[in-house]
């Protein structure tokens, strides 16, 4: 059971609060509702270039590191494609510091010419490591252009193209700031070795005098219901052919998720999951497997990726895996797999709730969802899912005209 | 009216009082050594089994690290799959790594399910089969995980590095041949299994909530395996120096590439050298932490390169100091240019004492916040007592972080700082 408490500013921060005295240090987590789902199509990539704008000096100082790191304080950020998220971890003696730090870059940036350069910069170097200069680096890319045809989930946070970041302008930057970095937008979480009534004090006086800004009415354009299977080929100078498959799944607070989330466990996320035990190593076709959803919150995708084994054809291979997802959708899982992946699920969360900052950042993340308290009861969730479940959310996800498929072929093996 | 300009006050960092919670020590009934921490917030728990079985133990290349990855692909009585099965279905996370000196099984699982995953683990100690068909998938999908990998520029130049600074056939510069690969075979897996881990040396050690009748689970179980029936052969280990006469080099992996990536790399005393603390606390200046002096210029100032990192191996026997990076393919030599620049700086100017107390306040703030969790108090233990060093090190370490002085940081900067000394790659 993770206790909290929560509350509200007059001009609309949420704030909770989770004390653990068991820990010297001190968290304060600050998530902002707004991802790359929420970028205009001719100018992506915009919401994860504002997460870089975010560390070059707020309106009243230059320099956010700097003071952070003399309090003994380190922080981080990262941006997906519904959320960005700004996380900092310090001795709890010094949480003024943050409070201080954090208000400041919510007020207003400083919007200086030189750091919108050199983030502009640095985020085209980030774009070319992870995703030109890497085999497979644009496999998603395309298999999302390939998946999504017209909600925003097309284009990945890093952007369409290089060219969107190349032309950011620091007008781009301060109307993005303006209309989703305001305090009705954003959620606080304070936690580690802090006390509810000095928390308050401290939100008041420095989160308190910030403009609350206009509510950001979120109205993107959904995803039409696929009816034919698509199929993308691309080659590229990679050693080994690789196949993606990606079929469109429910949302994440719809009553399926969970069992979305034990049937793709199931299927392949360990060494004893039935595409590795079967493709890899009893048929031998595929030399990795596994399958996973991206948990976005707007309806998502449930992918299975493989390498191919030097010779077998990307028909075997697609033939291959949708005779096992076939199964899945025939017959129910056995009660023992069930009760396995549910067994995972309890332990992933015990370990994943040791850190103080991982409980934070769930509490901001299930805040965002709607409730806190969700954080209490997922793992019941999990519990309840029955067999049955799995089995009929398998028929709806794996129907036919529901799937991607993207063939990743090695250039010199035409 | 609130003043937003000035920071409010802080307390230093630099002068809190850190105490590292001592490692509980006790011996198995087969002289086993384990190491202990109880702690933590959640009902888990991990068990590692560190061995004397790393890769500068092995007899073929490839050898130490195929055991250590197959171990768990079947004994006579369960099939790999079976194996897998187990730890899945009690909701519990099986580890394996192999490094030069030592490879290691470790554990992670909710606490009440450590008794229904020992006898599995005894099992894997003692009767794994290392099947002839685990074999051949291993063989082939470690052949394609190593194609794949030497298709990119940094996996290309951190093998290369190494390979400089040691030589190729030192324990820490050999790596991966392709043809190692393929004439791995079941006899010798065999032979390195039952030398180095069904009688091998072992340390364990255990972290978490532990369950209250811990020391005698492992007793009934490991307790009773046929361990540690040889001395130990670290000693014999051959660590002479093979290093390339060139010092600078440049390879083209890949025409197209639009990114280098960048190494320099030299050659360090271990960590019971007395310059050890200190030079910790000049790499984290130089290209330790975001705010340093590499990220500052090269990153944040220019914008060549996403991230740039300096950073002190952690080999058991000596170590080098390393800075790495990837940079915009035209921007590589500008960007090596930098580094030496920084280089010199802190050989020729003493760092402002407002720097060195951001950084002091830095260091022990990131370390304060490793002594709240079991897993991260057991690791710093494990590493002091693999590198054989005094109980109170972390004491003395912490002492020196706080108190060394800019004079002895440009002393030692002007000592092993030296550009002529690191090797230098570039990888396009």
């Amino acid at each position: 059971m993770i206790e909290y408490n929560k509350f509200v500013l007059e001009n609309g921060l949420r704030v909770l609060v989770h004390p653990d005295d068991t820990t010297p240090m001190a968290v304060v987590n600050i998530m902002y509702d707004v991802g790359a789902r929420d970028e205009d199509p001719g100018k992506t990539g915009f919401a994860h270039l504002f997460e870089h704008l975010m560390f070059g000096g707020s309106i009243n100082i230059p320099d956010y590191d700097e003071p952070l790191q003399l309090a003994g304080g380190e922080n981080n950020a990262y941006t997906t494609n519904d959320l960005t998220n700004y996380y900092l971890q310090l001795p709890a003696q010094n949480l003024e510091t943050a409070f201080w730090l954090e208000s400041d870059r919510m007020l207003s940036l400083a919007f200086g010419k030189k750091s919108l350069e050199v983030q502009r910069k640095v985020v085209c170097e980030e774009f070319k490591e992870h995703y030109i200069n890497k085999p497979y680096g644009d496999v998603w890319h395309k298999l999302r252009e390939l998946a999504y045809s017209t909600h925003p989930y097309r284009w990945m946070t890093i952007g369409k193209e290089l060219k969107h970041v190349e032309d950011a302008t620091l007008t781009d930057v301060k109307n993005f700031f303006f209309k989703h970095y305001r305090p009705c937008n954003a959620i606080l979480v304070v936690a580690g070795n802090v006390q509810l009534e000095e928390v308050k004090r401290l939100a008041e006086k420095w989160f308190g005098p910030i403009e609350s800004g206009t509510p950001y009415q979120r109205s993107l354009p959904q995803e039409p219901r696929q009816t034919e299977d698509r199929y993308l080929k691309v080659e590229a100078d990679v050693p080994v052919d690789a196949l993606y498959m990606a079929w469109h799944m429910s949302d994440r607070l719809s009553p399926e998720y969970f069992s979305t989330d034990l049937l793709t466990d199931i299927l392949g996320g360990s060494a004893s999951s039935r595409l590795y035990q079967k493709l890899v190593k009893e048929q031998q076709l595929f030399s990795g497997i596994s399958c996973y959803h991206l948990g976005t919150l707007d309806p998502g995708l449930v992918v299975i990726d493989g390498k191919l084994v030097d010779g077998v054809t990307m028909e075997q291979a697609e033939t291959a895996v949708r005779a096992e997802v076939k199964k899945i959708m025939e017959a129910p899982v056995t009660d023992r797999e069930l009760q396995g992946v549910i067994n995972k699920t309890e332990s992933m969360i015990a370990f994943e709730d040791m850190s103080v900052l991982n409980r934070a950042n769930s509490l901001a993340f299930y805040e965002l969802l709607g409730d806190a308290s969700l954080i209490n009861t997922e793992l019941g969730r999990y519990q309840n899912v029955t067999a049955a479940d799995i089995q009929q959310v398998a028929q709806q996800i794996f129907r036919e005209g529901n799937c991607n498929v993207l063939q990743y072929k090695g250039k010199a093996k035409n | 009216m609130l003043d937003r300009k000035n920071a409010p006050h802080i307390t230093d960092p630099v002068d809190f009082d850190l105490h590292l919670k001592s490692v509980a020590v006790a011996e198995l009934k087969n002289n086993t050594p384990v190491y202990s921490i109880d702690a933590g917030a959640e009902e888990v728990m991990s068990l590692e089994l560190l061995f004397e079985a790393g890769s500068a133990l092995e007899s073929k290349p490839q050898v130490a690290v195929a055991v250590n990855n197959l171990i768990k692909n079947g004994t006579s009585k369960k099939s790999a799959y079976e194996i897998a099965e187990t730890v899945d279905f009690f909701g519990a996370y099986l580890n394996t790594s192999c490094s030069t000196e030592y490879s290691s099984i470790t554990i992670s699982c909710l606490s009440k399910q450590l008794p229904n995953l020992l006898p599995l683990l005894v099992e894997l100690l003692t009767d794994s089969q290392f099947p002839e068909q685990e074999l051949d998938i291993y063989k082939q999908n470690s052949l394609q995980r190593l194609e794949m990998n030497l298709k990119k520029g940094e996996f290309v130049a951190g093998q290369l590095i190494d390979a400089y600074a040691y030589g190729p056939y030192h324990p820490y510069g050999k790596y991966t041949h392709k043809e190692d690969l393929a004439a791995l075979n079941r006899q010798d897996l065999l032979s390195f299994y039952k030398g180095h881990y069904t009688n091998g040396r072992v340390k364990i050690f255990v972290a978490g909530r532990l369950p209250t009748d811990i020391f005698a689970l492992l007793n009934d179980s490991l307790g009773s395996l046929p361990f540690n029936q040889a001395s130990s052969l670290l000693t014999t280990i051959d660590y002479e120096h093979d290093p390339d006469k060139e010092k600078v080099h440049t390879v083209t992996n890949d025409k197209g590439s639009v990114q280098g990536a960048i190494r320099l790399e030299r050659l360090m005393p271990g960590r019971k050298s007395p310059d050890w603390s200190a030079l910790t606390v000049l790499n984290t200046v130089f290209g330790g932490y975001f705010g340093s002096r590499l990220m500052s210029n090269i990153r944040e100032d220019k914008g060549y390169t996403y991230g740039i990192h300096s950073y002190l191996q952690g080999h058991l026997h000596e170590s080098a100091w390393v800075v790495s990076t990837e940079a915009g393919r035209d921007v590589c030599p500008d960007t090596i240019k930098e580094v030496w620049k920084e280089a010199d700086l802190l050989r020729t100017t003493l760092i402002d004492p407002e720097e060195l107390l951001l950084v002091k306040n830095y260091v022990v703030g990131s370390v304060l916040g490793t002594l709240d969790g079991p897993f991260q108090i057991i690791n710093r233990w494990k590493s002091y007592i693999l590198h054989d060093l005094p109980k109170d090190h972390f004491d003395r370490h912490m002492e020196v972080v706080k108190s060394v002085s800019a004079a002895s940081l440009k002393e030692l900067a002007g000592k092993y700082l030296d550009e002529s000394l690191f090797y230098q790659l570039t990888v396009y």
